[in-house]
This record gives structure tokens, sequence and C-alpha cells, in this order.
């Protein structure tokens, strides 16, 4: 049998606000290739027996120099980039992409495109968010609801896979207008989607949330309260979590969202206590329904609008462009997905920063692991719903 | 509150300390000194009828000659937005951190050193974020040179040509 090494790295000073349990602490890498970090994300843990006293979370394994291929690439060709920050949400990050090099130019585009943008947009919030919620029953231990979920994925998949050519970076949403106008009957199989989806949802909260196990795994578990919240920049399900209503499709309604009839599901407590893990998981799960309401409201208007041509304002060249810059958010899948553009006039962007919702998110897992159990920073992590290829861009 | 609405009110609050508004052609921008970027910040934040709670956003920005350091706050009281402009030189790239006043400027602080080269003083982690700790250089400016090798790995691949028309 070997000996234990004794490990050669520095352990920082103890927070005040911690307890010394037993005055064994020790580092643990969790990551970068752990089932559990939902990516490439290594978070430097240092432990006291059970207990996270103080977690470092490093990020950067997926860094693809977004931001400096954006520099070199003409403003539509970034489209197909922007689907690779956050690839469970591929449609809302070309859609927020797209609006904010809209606004800057002064394009206006029709009401049908409109349309079409924003049920895309939902049906994909719905995908990203059925992953969100299956991976986070596997962190937690939950096997069935996983692939129960990822099954009803598969649906919309489908239905992207006809619309766009692709199941997962889509580059559909495009400066203007749209790739393709919808295909031949597919709004019914739409329609068909969701008279199949709806009564989906109240079967997976008698699988998993309201699974006594899972309640008692998430409720009171990692409470963020709305003010470290609101200080630390998170937005999204998240915030919404802790209880605020904040939701930038009402707050700042773009692509004609304040014409659709939804609610804001926050958190409330349920299972415990405002903004534990279980109130991100649940806002999650309740935001799928007005989704799938908000996809049934655009599938209706859809139906009665007559044909035109979704490429009309497609600019034809870039070559000359408005100069200017411009912050422009919208509420992706993962929070509030801005994009700071700024144009000198010439064809590529002077300098494109994407605020990515996840970055955000997870910087405030060194504010909240101190204190909690190691599995607990697990379900933690699950919770926040991040994306790596977001964080890293 | 518009900007210029939040502009007034500030300059009238902190008068002498060389804020200007800079109308752009979507947005305008608050200009800021960094040696009042502290005290500005503070009172975004404070003021009641301001309350500037939400850091959005931290970008860095080179403009050629200097570098910008760009803020987009948020209240999300009463849900108006204002964006602020610091502007520093090459030869001294030092803007006060803002972490004290907003936590989530940490990361972005962080990101904004790494890709641009502006040093945030009084950063309570200040180190590289995306980029390996070793890395030369920061990527975003506009003169960078992408390396040849890093520890022996050739980075071979090369950027698209110029073909701006």
């Amino acid at each position: 049998m070997t000996e234990p090494r004794e490990l050669n790295i520095p352990l920082g000073p103890l927070p005040s606000d911690v307890e010394d349990v037993h005055g064994e602490r020790m580092i643990l890498q969790m990551g970068p290739q752990h089932p559990a970090t939902h990516g490439v994300l290594r978070i430097e843990l240092e432990t006291d027996g059970e207990m996270a006293v103080r977690a470092v979370p490093h990020i950067g394994y997926l860094h693809r120099c977004f931001e400096k291929v954006a520099e070199n690439m003409q403003w539509p060709q970034i489209v197909p980039y922007t689907d690779r920050l956050d690839y469970l949400g591929s449609m809302n990050n070309a859609l927020g992409y797209v609006l904010a090099c809209e606004k800057l130019f002064g394009i206006e585009v029709s009401e049908r495109v409109r349309a079409i943008r924003v049920l895309a947009a939902e049906l994909n919030r719905v995908a990203s968010h059925l992953v969100a919620v299956g991976t986070y029953g596997l962190d937690i231990g939950a096997w069935t609801p996983f692939l129960f979920l990822f099954q009803q994925r598969e649906h919309i998949l489908d239905l992207f896979d006809e619309l766009s050519g692709s199941r997962l970076l889509y580059n559909y949403i495009w400066i203007g207008g749209l790739s393709h106008d919808l295909p031949d009957g597919w709004l019914k199989k739409v329609r068909d989607f969701l008279v199949y989806m709806q009564p989906k949802i109240p079967e997976l909260n008698t699988l998993l949330t309201y699974n006594k196990i899972f309640l008692e795994r998430t409720g009171k578990v990692a409470v963020l309260p709305a003010e470290t919240a609101i200080q630390w920049g998170v937005t999204g399900p998240n915030l919404r979590g802790s209880g605020v209503k904040w939701d930038l499709r009402k707050i700042e309604p773009y692509s004609g969202y304040e014409t659709y009839d939804f609610e804001i599901p926050t958190g409330t407590g349920e299972a415990g206590r405002v903004g534990d893990c279980f109130d991100r998981y649940v806002v999650r799960v309740r935001e799928m329904e007005q989704s799938l309401r908000i996809v049934e409201q655009a599938v209706q208007r859809l139906e009665r609008m007559p044909a035109d041509d979704v490429r009309a304002a497609i600019p034809k060249t870039f070559s000359k462009v408005p100069v200017g810059e411009i912050y422009f958010r919208t509420e992706a899948t993962k929070g509030e997905l801005g994009f700071y553009a700024v144009s000198d006039g010439k064809s590529k962007p002077y300098r494109l920063k994407c605020r990515a919702p996840s970055f955000c998110s997870l910087s405030v897992l060194s504010k909240m692991s101190p204190g909690l159990l190691i599995a607990d920073v697990v379900a933690l992590v699950g919770s926040l719903d991040i994306v790596l290829g977001e964080v890293d861009r | 509150m518009t900007v210029s609405e939040i502009f007034a009110k500030l300059s009238a609050a902190l008068p002498g300390r060389g804020l200007t508004l800079e109308e752009g052609a979507v947005e305008a921008v608050i200009r800021v000194p960094r040696e009042a970027l502290i005290e500005t910040a503070r009172r975004l934040r404070d003021e009641s009828e301001l309350n500037f709670d939400a850091l959005m956003c931290l970008s860095g920005v080179d403009r050629a000659a200097e570098l910008e350091a760009v803020y987009h706050l948020c209240s999300m009281k009463y849900r108006h937005r204002v964006t602020l402009r610091c502007v520093v030189s090459k030869d001294d790239p030092v803007i006060p951190s803002v972490c004290s006043i907003w936590p989530a400027a940490d990361w972005h602080e962080r990101e904004a050193w790494d890709l641009i080269g502006i040093r945030f003083a009084g950063h309570p982690d200040f180190r590289r974020i995306l980029c390996p700790d070793d890395w030369e250089g920061h990527p975003l400016r506009k003169d960078y040179a992408v390396p040849t090798s890093y520890h022996g790995i050739p980075l071979t691949a090369q950027l698209p040509p110029e073909n701006t028309p």
C-alpha cells in the first residue's frame, strides 16, 4: 500500500464565517473532466471533512476566441459563431446578435419574420430547459428523468432539422430575415408536437419535481438571496428562482414579445426557502409551460398570415454600415445575453463583446460555496445551468 | 430616466469632475475620467433616484491610441440603463476596480485585463481568466501578433486575410 502523498498546494485562510470542523483541510480538484461540471470546468475546492470552505472556478478550457474571430469576420458571417456560444440555445443566441445588428443598422423586418423568430426561439428554450432539468436530475442521482426528457427534446430537434437542416447549430436567423421560409406542413407538425408535449410536463412533475428524495436534495440547499444575485449580475431563471420578477421579454420586449400572452414564473420557496436549488429548478419547468403557450400563439398567427419573402430585408452588402455602438440584450435561455457591438462603418465589427449569462451565473459560485457539503456544491452547479461554451466563448 | 437626465443629475452632484455626455447615433454615453470613476459609480448605485444596482456588462475596447473600459449599468427598480466610458492611455492603462461597488465586475475586469490589457487597481484576485496564466500579450489589442508557438505547440492557424472592400 502506498503512503498518501501530501499536497503541495498552499491552503488559503479560512473565511471568517465558516466553522473549522475537523481541522483537516485538503484541496479537491473537481473537473475539468467531471460529469457534474457540465462541460470542461475545473473547480478548485478546498474542503474540511465533507464541507467546502472555498471554491475557485477555473475557466477557459473551451475558449475559442469568439470575440477575436468576430473582428475578422463580416457582420453576417458571425451568426454561425453565435450558435456555438450556448450550443443548447442556438436560436436565442443568433436572435440576440441579429437584433443588435438590426438596431445598429436600422433594419426593419416583417411581422411574419418576427413571429417565426419567436416561434423558433421559444421552441429552442423548451429544448434547452429540457436538457437543464434532465441533467440536473442526473447530477442529483435520478437517471430516468434524463432519458425521458431527452426523448421529448428529440422531437424538437427533429422539427429544427426540417426547418434549418441541422439539429443543434442552426444558422437560421439572419441579419434582416431568415435563411429559409417554413417548410410545407411544418406548422402542422409543431401543432402535433404541442398536443404531444403539453401532458409531458405534469408527467415530469410526478416523476421528478415532487419526488421526495429530489425535494430533500434541493430544498433549502444553496440559497441565493435576490440581493446577492443582482449584485453578481445573475440573470434569467437563476434570478427568477430568487423571487425577482425580471424577464427581458417583458421588461424590454423585442421581436414582438409584448404582443404574446405569457406569465413569468418566479421562485416561491415551495420546498423550503426562496432562492434554493429547487426554486431555480422549478422555474425552468414552469417556463417550459409558458414557452409552449407562446409557441401556440405564434403558430396561430403564422397560420393566418399571408406568406412573404423572409429574405426581403437582408442587405445586399455590408461594405458600408452606419458608424456607432450598441449594447443590445435579450432573454436567452440562461439569462441576459448582451451584445456590445462597435461599428466603424466597415464590413467587420470593430469590437464585438458578448455578455454571456452563464459567465455571470458561474462567477457567483465562489461566493455561494463556502459552508456547503461537497454533494451540495454539485447540486448548486447543476441548478445554475451553465453551458461552458458560453462561459469561455 | 433618460441618459441626459441621469447625466444632469450626476454632474450637478459631482461638479468639476470632468464628466461629459457623448451623444451617439443609437445610445448616449457618459464619459468619466478615471479619477472620478469610483465616486461616480458609488453615486450611481447609492442615490435613491438612480439606484443602479446591477453591472450588466464591462467591455474593454482598443481605440488605437487609447484603451477604453465601457460599463453597462442597469437599475432593476427603475428599469433604466446608462453606459459609462472610461478612457486611459496605452502607456498607463490603469483604472480603479469597481468590484467593491458591483461584485459582478470581478470576472469582467479579469477578462478585460486578459484580452485587452487594462489593469484594474484594487481588484481582489487579479489574474488572467480565459487564456493560460503564462500567455503573453493581450489578444484583442489591434496590434497583437499571434505567437508562432506555445510551449512547443505550433500555432499555425492563420487569420483570414483582410478582405474589406
